[in-house]
């Protein structure tokens, strides 16, 4: 192990978790000041998510994958490729572990550690998700998912998929979808058309980005798909060819039949490593969840750490790019480099603006806890070790429960492969609402290594090096 | 001052010993309430691997283990919940002759309490249990052991005790213990304070601090051993595995998921938390490969440890207090006190309404560190 | 009866590789992930070892963990971050221990 206190400040470690946006700008700007970085991602190739890039023997123009914002993907990933021969770049490697100042890192060769004196996590964000009951079967995706296998993979995951849930990705998507010669069934917002009225005043901060979302609305209406608010999803059937999705809308049950669905509620940041490493968080009263804590420049509650990107709360893909940058120059200050002045106030701008426009977001586009509340009882809230919302119901009163780690530990929900990520959000939702507290009172789980499942094999590869 | 309450007993620590004790108390009559800093078995007793074992116990523990395993068998009709207790058997297995023989030597010790174990080797080990590694040169089966789920018993006893009538405090540690007339007198956290005739110090890891507020110091440091836990795959270990001299110990859940330990996570400099380490995640996941191989490919989803009392002598230390009256110890039970944790509640409750138990603990009294002359006794008979 | 697939829209000329899925051959394209070749076979991808109802993963970006599947050799893979290679054999019904 090395001591963080050995640092050279000429040569200080420096490494970035995911290289998409906010991974990128900040490896962009720390390599422009002349410092190596080490730069680690669980993907092939750079981009994130939203840039993400298909295999290489997949060759669409970047128009057809990434529409209006090609622009930004191409300009990011041509930074990527002048940045390269610049920086240690790992990717398809998934860092299972950290403590201190080390990195516990795991790929196809094996696993092998790195230590750092700074580390910037840009570890995004994926499908915040309301359970359905029957949400399990095939055919349901997440709304991420079925994005991914569009722009990746050049697939649908059908040809009349029903879109359900809420945010600005779920009519995105349809939009996609619908351009890449799918004719959704439908749009259903959880969200009420009188919330979206009432976040316009904070969404206009961004015109452009509230008008493409009006306009991928009036797109998919004017091609006759029906897009509807307040419709609240409650099960997910298989019937003759179909998946019949069963909502309810103003206190009337309706259903809609699809060849596939997508489930989303919005995004929720990846917070385990900045769990593990031991960063503070903060209830974040909007979005319902506990966030990292960090200032403006993205400086977490620990002194090597950095938050940048959509992992310390969820403003998009422009305030990635300048948060990354943004966290970077943190790093340069507090390491005694001199910044540009100039270019920090201008970041700062933009991440005002985006905040304000993030909170429109969230009340535009709440996430559904009513509905949660409201779910049958043999809904599976908990896919990896199926657990129903009627278990948690049922033994949140026997075994008095009110904290999230005890309900895992009694009900095993949260508990399995994926350790709460998907259902995490829903079972704080179900646990409030059974015990009638505030949802901040019932705490977050936990996260603990390995950050994701790591195979057995793996350690013997690096136990014959 | 207006409003300190009473009791009978206070009880230190919410793992399963305290909480074991707090029911038992509680039906013997007394009242009771118990002290948790954190919530009932969030620490050792809800982290710990699950074994509930008799197979390779040192002899002079035996009695207490004998006695506990008639409560998890019963554990249902005792606390409305059988904690996932599952009578599958314990295996021990040997490398080599030398640990072979050890086998040998505990049947031995096993055969005077009344424990029957299976020696096996060769063609008939592999034949009985076809999982395990060729490599393997033998083991000792002691059926009745078995394993449970450690995340429901401390619990499951603390609802009980409460549903009879014992006050279980969570959430708020005793801070200061002081003497008080005819007792101690406890102050919380919060600032509350209550009033026992008699104090029992189940505080695991951390007892050895109150045992020493009355001079009875105990040899016993903390440590973290390190848990994992597989993805869940079709049954096929079916009984929970040791080695001879330790190294892994490991257990598969009907539902599927491999439970297994071995090897120790770091402190924290407070000794009030603890962490995996990524080096024993690496040694125990190569070594449980080794001695099944059809692990080798398992996905390991989740590793953590919890902060035990861990003795010198590797016994536990379970008594009344040689120098203050209305005291008494049960704590460091050297990470093999899950198995034994419900009939040291039911042994405490003896010592403290009728003062005395039928159950020899006699090896286990904080009496042996006061008496000089018996110095450590190493636990020869533990393997 | 209602069978989930995945329809490829575009690049439909890149090189064909051919794996296995429980023992039959099947053709994918060269960039393929495994749940898009098990998603145009058949539409499933394991089942739940409590329920035994089938799942199709969920994600798709490797967050969910709900696509784990087994090669023939043993080794477990995340079906929708594993690109197919030529000679992969895919297992979905295992071999009971014995």
């Amino acid at each position: 192990m090395t001591d963080g206190d050995m640092t050279s400040a000429d040569t200080p470690r420096i490494a970035i978790i995911g290289a998409g946006p906010a991974g990128i700008r900040a490896a962009e700007t720390l390599v422009e000041a002349g410092l190596r970085v080490t730069l680690i991602d669980e993907a092939a190739l750079p981009g994130g998510q939203i840039y993400r890039q298909p295999p290489p023997t997949l060759r669409r123009p970047a128009k057809a994958l990434y529409g209006f914002e090609a622009g930004k993907a191409e300009a990011l990933h041509s930074s990527f490729a002048r940045l390269r021969s610049a920086i240690d770049y790992r990717p398809e490697t998934l860092v299972w572990g950290a403590r201190d100042n080390r990195l516990l890192l795991s790929s196809r060769a094996g696993n092998t550690e790195i230590a750092f004196d700074k580390l910037i996590l840009a570890t995004g964000a994926m499908d915040r998700i309301a359970p359905v009951a029957g949400w399990t079967q095939p055919g349901v995706y997440s709304l991420g998912g079925a994005q991914v296998v569009l722009k990746h993979q050049a697939c649908l995951i059908g040809k009349r998929p029903i879109f359900a849930g809420t945010g600005p990705l779920l009519y995105l998507i349809a939009w996609q979808y619908l351009r890449a010669g799918s004719r959704p069934a439908a749009v259903l917002d959880t969200g009420s058309f009188a919330g979206q009225l009432r976040a316009l005043p904070r969404l206009a901060r961004q015109p452009r980005t509230l008008l493409k979302g009006l306009y991928f609305t009036a797109a998919l209406r004017a091609k006759g798909i029906p897009v509807l608010y307040s419709a609240l999803p409650a099960r997910i059937d298989a019937r003759d060819d179909n998946l019949v999705l069963t909502y309810t809308r103003n206190g009337r049950s309706h259903e809609i039949a699809g060849d596939a669905v997508a489930l989303g509620s919005g995004l929720k940041p990846e917070t385990q490593l900045a769990e593990i490493l031991g960063c503070a968080f903060d209830f974040h009263s909007p979005s319902r969840s506990y966030l990292p804590r960090c200032d403006r420049m993205g400086r977490s509650s620990l002194a090597t750490t950095y938050i940048a990107g959509d992992t310390g709360g969820i403003r998009g893909a422009d305030a990635a790019e300048a948060g990354g940058a943004l966290a970077a120059l943190a790093v340069l200050e507090d390491l005694g480099r001199s910044v540009p002045e100039v270019r920090k106030r201008q970041l700062l701008t933009h991440m005002r603006r985006a905040e304000i426009f993030r909170s429109g977001l969230e009340l535009a586009f709440a996430y559904p806890a009513p509905a949660i509340a409201g779910l049958a009882d043999d809904t599976v809230l908990c896919r990896c070790e199926n657990v129903t919302i009627g278990d948690l119901r049922a033994a949140i009163p026997q075994w008095n429960i009110t904290e999230m780690n005890r309900l895992k530990a009694i009900t095993r929900c949260g508990m399995g492969r994926c350790q709460g990520r998907v259902c995490g959000s829903a079972a704080m939702e179900v646990l409030a609402s059974e015990t009638h507290a505030p949802i901040e009172s019932v705490g977050r789980l936990r996260g603990q290594i390995p950050l994701k499942p790591v195979v057995g094999s793996n350690f013997e590869t690096k136990a014959a090096s | 001052m207006t409003d300190i309450v009473q009791y009978d007993v206070c009880i230190i620590g919410g793992g399963l010993v305290g909480c074991s004790a707090a029911l038992h108390l509680t039906r013997a009559g007394q009242s009771v309430v118990l002290v948790e800093r954190d919530s009932v078995g969030a620490h050792a007793s809800g982290v710990n691997f699950g074994g509930v074992r008799r197979h390779g116990r040192n002899a002079l523990e035996l009695p207490l283990s004998l006695r506990s395993l008639d409560i998890w068998r019963n554990m249902a009709a005792l606390v409305g919940n059988d904690c996932e207790f599952m009578p599958c058997g314990h295996l021990k297995v040997a490398r080599n002759e030398a640990e072979m023989s050890v086998l040998e030597q505990w049947r031995g010790f096993g055969a005077q309490h009344g424990i029957d174990v299976e020696l096996h080797n060769g063609a008939k080990l592999r034949q009985r249990f076809p999982w395990l590694s060729a490599q393997i040169y033998g083991a000792s089966f002691c059926p009745g052991d078995g394993h449970a789920n450690p995340r429901l018993a401390a619990p499951a006893f603390a609802l009980r005790a409460r549903a009879e009538g014992a006050v279980i405090i969570e959430g708020d540690g005793a801070d200061v213990i002081e003497d008080a007339q005819g007792g101690f007198e406890v102050t919380l956290m919060s600032g509350k304070r209550l009033r026992a005739s008699v104090l029992v110090n189940a505080a695991g890891a951390w007892g050895r601090t109150i045992a020493a507020r009355y001079g009875d110091d105990a040899p016993v440091n903390a440590v973290a051993p390190q848990m994992f836990v597989s993805e869940p795959v079709p049954y096929f270990i079916d009984a929970v595995l040791g080695m001879v001299c330790g190294g892994l110990y490991l257990r598969q859940i009907p539902r599927g998921n491999v439970i297994f330990g071995g090897g120790r996570g770091t402190l924290s400099p407070d000794q009030r938390s603890s962490w995996p380490s990524d080096r024993v995640f690496a040694e125990t996941v190569g070594l449980a490969g080794e001695i099944i191989p059809q692990l080798r490919n398992l996905a390991i989803i989740r590793s953590w440890t919890g902060v035990e009392g861990n003795c010198d002598d590797g016994l536990p230390v379970v008594g009344s207090s040689p120098r203050r009256q209305g005291l008494y110890h049960a704590f460091g039970f050297s990470g093999h006190g899950f198995q034994m944790a419900p009939a040291v509640g039911a042994v405490l409750s003896e010592l403290i309404t009728r003062g005395a138990t039928p159950t020899d603990i006699s090896a286990l009294s904080p009496q042996r560190f006061a008496d000089a002359k018996s110095g450590l006794v190493m636990a020869e008979s533990e393997i | 009866m209602y069978s989930p697939r995945f329809h490829r829209i575009a690049e439909t000329d890149r090189p064909k590789i051919v794996l296995t899925v429980d023992g039959r051959p099947v053709d994918a394209a060269d960039g393929d992930t495994l749940l898009t070749v098990l998603m145009r076979h058949d539409g499933w991808v394991r089942d739940s070892e409590f329920d035994g109802q089938r799942r199709a993963g969920f994600c798709a970006m490797g967050a969910c963990q709900d696509c784990w599947l087994t090669l023939a050799d043993g080794q477990r893979l995340r079906a929708c971050t594993t690109v197919a290679r030529t000679g992969m054999a895919i297992v979905r019904k295992p071999a009971t221990h014995d």
